[in-house]
């Protein structure tokens, strides 16, 4: 039964994940990231990982996305850019990419059919374990990206600072 | 046993909240008129009660328009964002012992899950309508929700660490000794804020802001559409307020400081707790005036989100303290 959910999941997230790249609509390509995303936390739920599940679709989906689509409102991209994207979009571009992931896929193929298969039973990894892995050995890994993200922090409140309006009025 | 009760109970708390959400535009309107000195809707049976009914009658039957101009797909599929997120996430809450969906772990992000889901019904309303007014609407919720989504989070982490469990049913069990509104009452505060913004219910209204934006990100929407949105915010309303009651005052647990009060059913004492609360929704929608929008952002990103993040310092020194 996790079985078939789980083909089930990772078929809608392998599909949608194609059509995020070739739509032509900004918006549309957003929703369907989303999909992709929430079929992503299926499968990590199936997989035995409830935590990580809840914690994709509360950030990824329900705060970065939401800000991609955001912009993609502010910037009210129409029929034109839907077009711009075509011919962006030639059938020769796809050469390129097509061969890369051909090799990917026949490695994985590789690994599939000649080495031992991964399998889908895991055991069940609730959010306290999570919390105290994350707390105890990977503890540097942590405080690094809390690091990084202060400083992202300070950079955009840097960036946010009122005196840069004011100072513009000042110019003649 | 839990099992079998807890697919029973699907069917009833879906159309309960559906039904319960009609009802309570119609007692709302008369708790602001008697609050607002007038007489609100009194003509529709007795004290008005079918009103509710009328109003479902008139928009299962008006005209289901789709704006010529706009995004099709994504403008049905908004509303039913709006709603099917709020009902999904009514599968954790804890009416009584033994009386609940389903208890899991991670309830409490589930339900932060479910409401950052919801952003985009109200984002793609916005963006398909293909209406400056509605995609204004739109983007103010993106940016309110997102941004208050940040502490709503936070606000609940005091709780989790105080229960030692994301599970709601843990968390009720845990509070019976004393209720997390004693210690928690800073996270009460800034959840109950958050769950305003949230819901965009009136005082935090902004997405809909009628004086300025017609009706916001729902001004293209009629019959059945609007009504899902509708009930979508008097859904996201109850679920503020059964959260609130679940995560603050002890959810079933009858009021210990009241004699004969465990003589009164759990259930009952969960849905008194909680009709004080959508009151207080109600009241607040009467009585106080709408922000600015900026002010209501930069109230955020500027008190309640540091307010939140001291409050989860504290906590978290507070129980270490005590532990040791």
């Amino acid at each position: 039964m996790a079985l078939a959910l789980f083909y089930v999941a990772a078929a809608v997230a392998l599909a949608s994940t194609v059509l995020v790249i070739t739509r032509r609509n900004a918006a549309h390509a957003l929703i369907y990231l989303v999909v992709s995303l929430l079929s992503i936390a299926v499968i990590f739920f199936l997989l035995g990982a409830p935590f990580a599940a809840a914690l994709e679709i509360v950030i990824y989906a329900g705060a970065i996305v939401v800000l991609f689509l955001f912009v993609v409102m502010m910037l009210n991209l129409g029929r034109r850019s839907a077009e711009r994207e075509r011919l962006w979009l030639r059938p020769g571009m796809w050469i390129g990419p097509a061969i890369l992931v051909g090799v990917l896929l026949l490695e994985m193929l590789y690994v599939i059919v000649l080495d031992a298969p991964g399998t889908t039973r895991g055991t069940v990894v609730g959010p306290k374990e999570v919390g105290t892995a994350l707390f105890g050995p990977y503890l540097l890994a942590v405080e690094l990206a809390a690091m990084l993200l202060l400083a992202a922090l300070i950079g955009a409140y840097h960036l946010g600072r009122r005196y840069l309006g004011d100072r513009r009025e000042d110019l003649p | 046993m839990i099992v079998d009760w807890s697919y029973i109970l699907i069917l009833p708390v879906a159309v309960g909240a559906l039904v319960f959400a009609l009802v309570l535009v119609w007692w709302e309107r008369r708790l602001l008129g008697w609050w607002q000195d007038r007489l609100g809707p009194n003509r529709v049976g007795p004290f008005g009660v079918l009103q509710a009914l009328a109003d479902a009658v008139k928009l299962f039957t008006k005209e289901d328009w789709l704006p010529p101009f706009g995004d099709r797909a994504f403008f049905i599929m908004a509303p039913a964002i709006v709603a099917g997120s709020m009902l999904m996430a009514y599968v954790i809450i804890p009416f009584g012992p033994d009386l609940y969906i389903t208890d899991s772990n991670i309830a409490v992000l589930f339900f932060l899950a479910m409401s950052s889901l919801a952003v985009y019904g109200v984002l793609l309303a916005g963006l398909s309508s293909n209406n400056k007014y509605a995609m204004l609407g739109g983007l103010r919720a993106a940016a309110q929700m997102v941004t208050y989504e940040v502490f709503m989070g936070l606000s609940l982490m005091g709780v989790v660490i105080h229960a030692g469990s994301f599970s709601l049913v843990a968390i009720v069990e845990s509070q019976q000794g004393m209720w997390y509104i004693f210690p928690q009452c800073v996270g009460f505060l800034i959840f109950f804020l958050a769950g305003l913004a949230e819901s965009h219910r009136l005082p935090f209204d902004l997405p809909e802001a009628e004086h300025e934006l017609t009706a916001g990100f729902h001004t293209e929407y009629s019959g059945m559409k609007f009504a899902l949105i509708m009930a979508g915010e008097y859904l996201a309303m109850v679920l503020t307020s059964a959260l609130v009651v679940t995560l603050f005052f002890g959810g079933w647990l009858a009021p210990t400081f009241l004699p004969g009060a465990e003589y009164i059913p759990p259930v009952v004492w969960f849905g008194l707790k909680t009709a004080v609360f959508i009151h207080l929704f109600v009241l607040l929608r009467a009585a106080i005036p709408r922000p600015r929008y900026d002010q209501l952002m930069s109230l955020g990103w500027k008190i309640l989100l540091p307010l939140s993040l001291l409050n989860l310092l504290v906590t978290g020194a507070a129980s270490l303290w005590l532990e040791h």
